[in-house]
């Protein structure tokens, strides 16, 4: 007997074990967005690239008492009367906010793609190519400077296309549906911001235009995302059509502001060619120490070694090298930098439970949103609660992606124009707790993302700054932990970013939205 | 004398705390004798350089050779002829020949089993015999699972069941089980991850899996020497990406083939030396690993040391 009720034990067990595995996503239980403010006035804010708000024009919309205008009610009511499930679902999921769902589309595109290609038998590395992104290794890999550059032109376009949004959105003042014909349900909260030009269509349009030259191979799913966007805003009662046909043709012609300068800003030579990967080598030993190698195997050349003469957002290249690069690191032949080693290698030796945690929490690497992507997923959960507006939420990822982007062009130019070798480089017993990424030590890019995304995110919801800091501390440190950072490259890294941080907070006090 | 014997080497054996193998004694149609414990340690070593990236074989110059070292105590208590506990406790240390990767150690899941041989009978010229078996294992220490190859395990809490035939003629035998594996979800020290899609969560959906083990050869009073086939699957995961890094909710497969023998001492019977040797002939996700594995068991009469305290307490 006692043997079956053990028997019985197990199965009940069993049944118990097997109870649901579904897990929540953070992402899905963000709500409705219902902003505080329409900020009505957003069409004087000052834009990145726009010459005006006025530079696209957008025709006046047609008059809400007319027939077209109607036919588009009718097609609220239509797909009203008949809603699906699924239909439900996607109201639901958009309804959380366009630059935020956006954001999160791009996150997951970085992740995608964040992988090195794999070597061919010779011992090369192939490059991906943006005229074949299909064929692999395919195109872009996604590493954290070309993340930061993406997200950073996304964020910056959607911000200009919706200053020029909000100017006409004042100027035509057309109601959104569900307030023009009170049969129209609202699937949404019901807000008194003039519909036309859509918001939600003005992202789509400026996005899925950009991530054509951003994220060329996945074309598919952008465009199914965006369908289902303009779907959504139909079916929820917020839009009729035309104030998405205007939305999105507005946020195409601003896009293409942005692609003209996005090809003209160097990040296509960004990678280099075998010419200059010796040279840096060269100059790094002319000038007495010991550069940079590759620990990888077969060798990689230096991830980007030209991504430091990418054209900045927030200032330019010559406040870059005489106010922002960071003095030379200290010289391997020194104490300090002995010292420094000496700390890297009792870190690598003993690494504790929660070191090992720090390092992990905060890598990002392979196969992942990369740290400016972690540093969007921190604003996002933050903003989600600020209730901002459409405008105010892309003003506000405008600015931390300018600067996280700027933080990596930054950071690039640190690292190959002193090539500072890595700790495993200088002493074999140095084994890492995270991945070695392959491009030279000083300074750290998670210090200096860290620190620039801390210092706009401070400024923009000042409650939570001693919290970014602390955070943007613990990142910084998570790549000593990790065994691939000396001490200087963090710290210096920081101050780099901090400033970085600063020319941000700078544009923010001078935009007209504060 | 010899109890105190016995205690020194219980003693000692728990003191060197050894790694598991592949727990031989929860997959075989061999029974405990009421009252009668069989412990011991385990010595074990895997090594793989190839393994399956999705479908595609290949090496990693990043890596070379990934070997994990374990050391393992297990021990079989007969609660009656038919009904037997097992536990398996192993610490693993992880290495790579090659790259910067440091590997990592801990101590892994303890794991428990209930095996309970439900029928058996005379048929034809041999023995036929069923078995129930319920298992249970789940983590002792805090390591971390999500940085695979070097993770010493997956971290999920696995509740097991195995149905289990065995038949025996003369000295020949073959066994046969098949297994359900409900593993429960892990967290990792990530808030968001990339599968096939994003997840803003540091909770990881484990997929269940399934095995099944067949074993034939020869079987004689305590002694046996065996041939091992193997197979596990996970029941969903996903596939690695072209030179992406493994993940704990991958899909992993392995067929593995092997053999295995146990030895009782002449000399002292209660004293036997087991050992194993596997390798993979197909996988998903997972290195191509061979291994060898050995192990030292000596089995108590419990009861007999009852009644030697009994009769001590006379006195």
């Amino acid at each position: 007997m006692k043997k079956i009720n053990l028997l019985h034990i197990i199965v009940v067990a069993f049944l118990l074990h097997s109870c649901s595995k579904d897990i929540t996503d953070r992402s899905t239980e963000f709500p409705a967005l219902q902003p505080a403010s329409t900020d009505i006035n957003a069409g004087t804010w000052r834009p990145i690239l726009l010459t005006g708000p006025t530079e696209f024009p957008v025709a006046p919309p047609i008059a809400t008492t007319v027939p077209d205008y109607i036919a588009q009610v009718n097609e609220i009511k239509s797909f009203q009367a008949t809603i699906t499930a699924t239909e439900k679902k996607a109201v639901k999921y958009w309804s959380a906010g366009a630059v935020l769902r956006w954001n999160e589309i791009m996150r997951e595109l970085v992740a995608l793609h964040n992988l090195p290609p794999y070597q061919n038998p010779d011992g090369t590395y192939p490059a991906p190519n943006a005229n074949n992104p299909l064929a692999y290794p395919t195109f872009p890999f996604a590493n954290p400077p070309y993340a930061a550059r993406a997200y950073a032109y996304v964020a910056a376009a959607q911000y200009d296309a919706l200053v020029a949004a909000w100017h006409y959105k004042k100027l035509y003042n057309r109601a959104a549906p569900y307030t023009v014909d009170a049969t129209v349900n609202s699937l949404i909260p019901k807000s008194d911001l003039p519909s036309y030009p859509s918001e939600d269509a003005v992202v789509i349009g400026v996005t899925t235009e950009l991530l054509k030259l951003l994220f060329p191979g996945d074309q598919e799913y952008i465009q199914g995302k965006a369908e289902e966007h303009k779907r959504a805003r139909i079916i929820a009662g917020a839009n009729v059509r035309s104030d998405l046909e205007a939305g999105e043709a507005l946020g195409k012609s601003v896009a293409q502001k942005f692609v003209t300068r996005a090809r003209g800003d160097r990040a296509g030579t960004a990678g280099g060619n075998p010419t200059i990967w010796a040279q840096l080598e060269t100059d790094c030993i002319a000038r007495g120490e010991i550069p940079w190698i590759s620990q990888e195997s077969p060798k990689r050349p230096g991830m980007l070694v030209n991504f430091g003469k990418v054209k900045s957002f927030l200032f330019d290249s010559l406040t870059m090298v005489t106010s922002i690069r960071p003095p030379a690191p200290p010289s391997t032949s020194s104490q300090q930098f002995k010292d420094e080693l000496a700390e890297v290698y009792s870190f690598s030796k003993n690494p504790t439970r929660e070191q090992t945690r720090i390092a992990h929490f905060w890598a990002d690497g392979v196969g992942t949103y990369t740290p400016p992507g972690h540093w969007n997923a921190i604003a996002t959960e933050d903003f989600v609660k600020q209730n901002f507006s459409e405008v105010r939420w892309a003003r506000n990822m405008g600015l931390l992606n300018m600067a996280l982007m700027d933080a990596a062009i930054v950071c690039w130019d640190a690292k190959y124009f002193y090539f500072n070798p890595r700790p495993s480089q200088m002493d074999p017993r140095i084994k890492t707790i995270t991945g070695l990424p392959n491009f030279p030590s000083y300074t750290s890019g998670h210090s200096t993302f860290s620190a620039a995304a801390a210092t706009i995110l401070g400024h923009i919801i000042p409650a939570r700054a001693t919290d970014y800091t602390n955070m943007a501390k613990e990142a910084s440190e998570s790549r000593i932990y990790g065994a691939i950072h000396y001490r200087s490259d963090c710290e210096k890294g920081a101050e780099c970013g901090n400033r970085v941080g600063n020319f941000a907070i700078a544009r923010a006090r001078t935009d007209g939205a504060e | 004398m010899k109890k105190l014997l016995q205690k020194i080497i219980i003693g000692l054996l728990l003191l060197l705390l050894l790694k598991p193998a592949t727990a031989q004694t929860d997959i075989d149609g061999v029974m405990m004798e009421k009252n009668a414990l069989c412990i011991g340690p385990m010595a074990g070593y895997s090594s793989w350089k190839n393994y399956w990236e999705g479908t595609l074989k290949r090496d990693n110059l990043n890596l070379g050779k990934v070997s994990t070292t374990m050391y393992s105590i297990m021990g079989n208590y007969g609660i009656t002829n038919k009904l037997n506990v097992l536990f398996g406790l192993p610490y693993i240390k992880t290495k790579v020949s090659a790259g910067q990767l440091k590997g990592m150690k801990g101590i892994q899941d303890l794991s428990f089993w209930i095996k309970y041989k439900a029928f058996s009978k005379k048929i034809g010229q041999g023995r036929l015999s069923l078995f129930a078996i319920g298992g249970y294992s789940f983590p002792v220490s805090d390591y971390t699972a999500d940085f695979l190859p070097m993770s010493i395990g997956l971290e999920s809490k696995n509740l097991s069941l195995r149905g289990m035939v065995d038949y025996q003629r003369g000295i020949w035998f073959g066994t046969a089980s098949a297994t359900y594996i409900r593993r429960s979800n892990i967290e990792i020290d990530r808030t968001a991850y990339y599968t096939t899609e994003m997840h803003y969560s540091n909770e990881v959906k484990m997929p269940d899996a399934a095995s099944y083990n067949v074993r034939a050869g020869y079987r004689d009073k305590g002694a046996y020497a065996e041939l091992v086939l193997d197979g596990w699957k996970t029941l969903g995961g996903f596939d690695i990406t072209r030179n992406n890094m493994p993940f704990p909710s991958n899909e992993m497969n392995a067929t593995r083939v092997g053999f295995n023998f146990k030895y009782p001492m002449p000399f002292l019977p209660q004293l036997a030396v087991t050992g194993n040797v596997m390798t993979t002939v197909a996988g998903r996700n997972v290195g191509q690993s061979t291994g060898f594995n050995a192990g030292i068991f000596y089995v108590l009469d419990l009861s007999k040391k009852e009644k030697m305290d009994a009769d001590k307490s006379k006195k």
